[in-house]
């Protein structure tokens, strides 16, 4: 598969706060590529560079093979981008603001009607098209961005943050719709703080803190190399705490992490299951699930609240 | 070179012919409006000349008067100068402001192939034409008090989009660096309320004290209204291609600054 995002050593800094620490990665052409991390982690501002709205303080950043510093433009009409703010024109009908979008883009009338009519339909927006902005749920004023995000058929989609406020209903519905935009081969770029989006989305992320990135890889590798296979979250206070606590650190393949009154115990081995059951066998406290990315990013970055 | 530039993080504005897409942007949003829109600059030179003109005009004795005008006669050329200005400042002064920063509208055009330089010069031209559409409402009611006594006045819408060109200029420039909506409120209380007022519309300046006489000279509307004066009396000169020069070039400098100064405000 080819590269169409490479950044090799990508800063930005911003008045003596760096945002972007010197990053490294490369995007290949029809996956879907992931930015995790907390807030403030520096993913926003890595696609704001990759969409040349803010310029790149050191290092190289090509899109399409193409400097983004030296022709904005052309990376600009090669990308569709889906902002985590709504951005819509409230003074436009559904309708009108993909028309007066695909403008921006130079498409000829006809065309744009067609593309237009096509993606009412795709996102189910048909019943809608003339009606105000206001009148849309945030659910539909997200299908409708991604909408617009599309018209001009980018070879890249720009997702920063797409099922943030969302309902279950309506995140679902957004992730089948990006899951059959990248059946038919558009690259997406997917920054998100939902692990489960990422699990679900992703065919390779990278994990970002305070500016840089710690790891990179799929979402399963990820969750092996990082967390093993399975968890067992345990609610265990005085003596019985300390005693797991002993035996877990006798036994390998099995490791500790402590938050507060919670013990998660993470195993790699097939028998994993087996041994955290005889070391928390007195506990009725108990939770076992498959390890997931969460647990990786939380293991990472910390379990603290970053602000 | 390029290098240098980049590493100043200099980047020469960089305007295209899509500055008419957010031109056309605005104008489709007018022609959804236009009705609602339409009432102002038919309504409000409307009751200026019922009150002023006629009401207060009654008491107001010829002779006073340069050209031995009726005073309805008087402020005519300058009602058609200052209500476009109003219009194109307030659409490059709350107008834009309100699609910069509560509906985003700037930041999700510049994600297309469109730049903030076009968006910037866009929104100037629009203001321009919002001027424009102002004077050709405020031309008819003009005329139907029978107050335009020269074909020159045909001209004024063209001379509407010159000085809105101007005046939107001027309000995005401070717009770019306003910090709220409300901080606009200096720009129109002690810019352009006083241009109004004071601009030469309601009374010949002679009558201000010297001091205030030299300081209406920088103020652009006085050479708005004297070339209006101009066109509705028919009797254009050469000092007026001294006012156009000096509406040229606070336009042009204010435009750059406009282009500069937003490009810093949203490409960080």
């Amino acid at each position: 598969m080819t590269e169409i995002i490479r950044a090799r050593n990508l800063v930005k800094r911003y008045d003596g706060f760096t945002a972007v620490d010197g990053i490294d990665f490369s995007v290949r052409k029809g996956e879907c590529f992931g930015f995790l991390g907390p807030n403030g982690a520096g993913k926003t501002t890595t696609v704001r560079m990759i969409s040349c709205v803010s310029p790149v303080t050191e290092g190289e950043l090509a899109v399409d093979g193409v400097d983004v510093w030296r022709e904005p433009r052309r990376i600009k009409s090669i990308l569709g981008v889906v902002p985590q703010e709504d951005n819509l024109d409230p003074d436009l009908s559904v309708r009108q603001n993909l028309a007066v979008y695909a403008r921006y883009f130079d498409m000829p009338r006809e065309l744009a009607d067609q593309r237009i009519d096509e993606s009412l339909v795709l996102f189910q927006l048909v019943d809608k098209q003339n009606e105000p902005i206001a009148a849309l749920s945030t659910g539909l004023k997200r299908r409708l961005t991604i909408a617009r995000g599309l018209i001009n058929q980018p070879k890249i989609l720009v997702l920063d943050e797409p099922t943030t406020g969302l309902d279950p209903q309506a995140r679902h519905m957004v992730w089948q719709k990006l899951r059959y935009l990248k059946e038919q081969g558009v690259t997406m770029l997917l920054c998100t703080h939902y692990m489960e989006e990422a699990a679900h989305l992703c065919d390779r992320l990278v994990i970002m803190h305070q500016g840089r990135i710690l790891v990179e890889g799929s979402p399963a590798e990820l969750v092996e190399e990082y967390v093993g296979r399975e968890v067992a979250e345990v609610q265990a206070s005085g003596r019985q705490r300390e005693r797991i606590l002993t035996d877990v650190a006798s036994r390998t393949g099995l490791t500790v992490e402590e938050v507060e009154d919670i013990i998660y115990i993470h195993t790699r081995t097939p028998d994993g299951r087996a041994q955290m059951a005889d070391l928390i066998r007195d506990s009725d406290k108990v939770v076992y699930r498959p390890a997931n990315l969460e647990d990786v990013f939380l293991r990472l970055t910390g379990r603290g609240l970053i602000e | 070179m390029t290098i240098a530039l980049r590493r100043l993080a200099i980047r020469l504005p960089d305007v295209s012919y899509r500055a008419y897409r957010v031109w056309q942007r605005n104008r489709d949003v007018y022609l959804r409006l236009w009705k609602a829109e339409a009432i102002w600059p038919l309504a409000e030179p409307l009751i200026t000349l019922l009150a002023l003109g006629v009401g207060l005009g009654g008491l107001v004795s010829r002779s006073e008067l340069p050209g031995d005008q009726r005073y309805i006669e008087f402020i005519a050329p300058g009602i058609l100068a200052v209500f476009p200005m109003w219009t194109a400042a307030a659409e490059c002064g709350w107008g834009s402001f309100f699609r910069m920063e509560n509906q985003r509208t700037y930041h999700a055009i510049i994600a297309t192939p469109v730049s903030i330089e076009d968006v910037i010069t866009g929104e100037i031209l629009w203001g321009a034409t919002r001027g424009l559409i102002s004077s050709v409402y405020i031309l008819a009611v003009t005329a139907a008090f029978g107050l335009l006594n020269s074909p020159l006045a045909l001209l004024v819408p063209v001379a509407a989009y010159v000085s809105s060109f101007m005046f939107a200029s001027v309000s995005l420039s401070y717009t770019s660096i306003a910090r709220s909506i409300s901080s606009l409120n200096y720009f129109f209380a002690l810019f352009v309320t006083p241009q109004f007022w004071l601009g030469g519309v309601f009374f010949p300046l002679e009558r201000l004290p010297e001091e205030l006489q030299v300081a209406s000279w920088f103020v652009p509307a006085t050479h708005v209204v004297d070339i209006y004066r101009g066109l509705v009396e028919g009797n254009l000169n050469l000092g007026h291609l001294g006012d156009l020069a000096w509406i040229a070039v606070v336009g042009a400098v204010f435009y750059y600054l406009a282009l500069v100064s937003m490009q810093r405000r949203l490409i960080q």
